[in-house]
């Protein structure tokens, strides 16, 4: 599975197009981290913790974008974005979205 | 009295700390970023570029959460009173964005270039600001593949 941000994939054509791929989690932090953070919000710092529960759900997200395309035949997903939101206070979605094609 | 000496010695550790968090984080940015100089990283789609003769493109992606520490809270808060430019709050987004760039173009090492790179920027709870950047890394030439991966994989970082 080729992913990519760019409109195509260098070097190959576009041959099939089969539309818009998504895939999205929702995560909370866990009691353990939040103590963490909740010290690093008085002192300022990076959260390690938060940016690994993110990476881990971004990459859950992108697991599932790929299953969506695999299940309709495509093998590249290309225009990729991701996006991150709250829904909650302790809950953060990511969110990625491409466009399945199969190139040659 | 005693709670207002309280509060400000509290915010005064808040400043100490955050403030050489803050320096050490910016030293540690520049210094990685010199590193990096030698791999471009654009913003533009390969409309413009001849990118024909990729032998390989990779998704990257970078992230960081970053936190203002209370006297930065404080400092906003008081600020944003009069309006006008906080220099608080810029520093943090520019801390938060210019370490992800850095861990993507780290996860592009050994690529010619990334292209279509996009920054993303969000805020998740109430003092936590977390920014993301991606893009696509363009390997051009195969001899670079065969020092990069040293194996039979096409696409390293994201196969499913």
């Amino acid at each position: 599975m080729i992913i990519t941000t760019l409109e195509a994939v260098p070097g190959k054509q576009i041959e099939i197009h089969y539309g818009v791929v998504t895939g999205s989690t929702v995560r909370a932090k866990n009691a353990g981290r939040d103590f963490m953070a909740g010290l690093k919000n008085i002192f300022g710092g990076e959260l390690k913790g938060y940016t690994q529960l993110l990476e881990e759900s971004r990459q859950e997200a992108m697991r599932r974008m790929v299953e969506q395309a695999q299940k309709s035949g495509a093998n590249a997903i290309v225009n990729v974005r991701l996006a991150t939101s709250s829904v909650a206070a302790g809950a953060a979605e990511v969110f990625a979205y491409g466009t399945a094609v199969k190139v040659i | 009295m005693i709670d207002l000496i309280i509060i400000f010695g509290f915010l005064f550790i808040a400043y100490i700390t955050g403030s050489i968090a803050e320096k050490n984080h910016f030293k540690r940015i520049r210094a990685r970023e010199a590193a990096l100089i030698n791999q471009p990283y654009v913003v533009d789609q390969f409309k413009t570029m001849d990118l024909s003769k990729a032998q390989r493109t990779e998704f990257v992606h970078g992230s960081c959460v970053i936190a203002a520490d209370r006297f930065k809270m404080f400092l906003g808060g008081v600020l944003s009173i009069f309006g006008g430019r906080i220099s608080a709050f810029e520093s943090l987004t520019d801390r938060a964005r210019r370490e992800a760039i850095i861990r993507m173009r780290e996860q592009a090492i050994g690529a010619d270039m990334v292209v279509c790179t996009r920054i993303q920027f969000s805020k998740i709870g109430k003092t936590q600001v977390e920014s993301i950047a991606y893009g696509t890394a363009i390997y051009l030439n195969s001899f670079d593949e065969s020092v990069v991966t040293n194996s039979n994989e096409q696409i390293p970082a994201y196969t499913f």
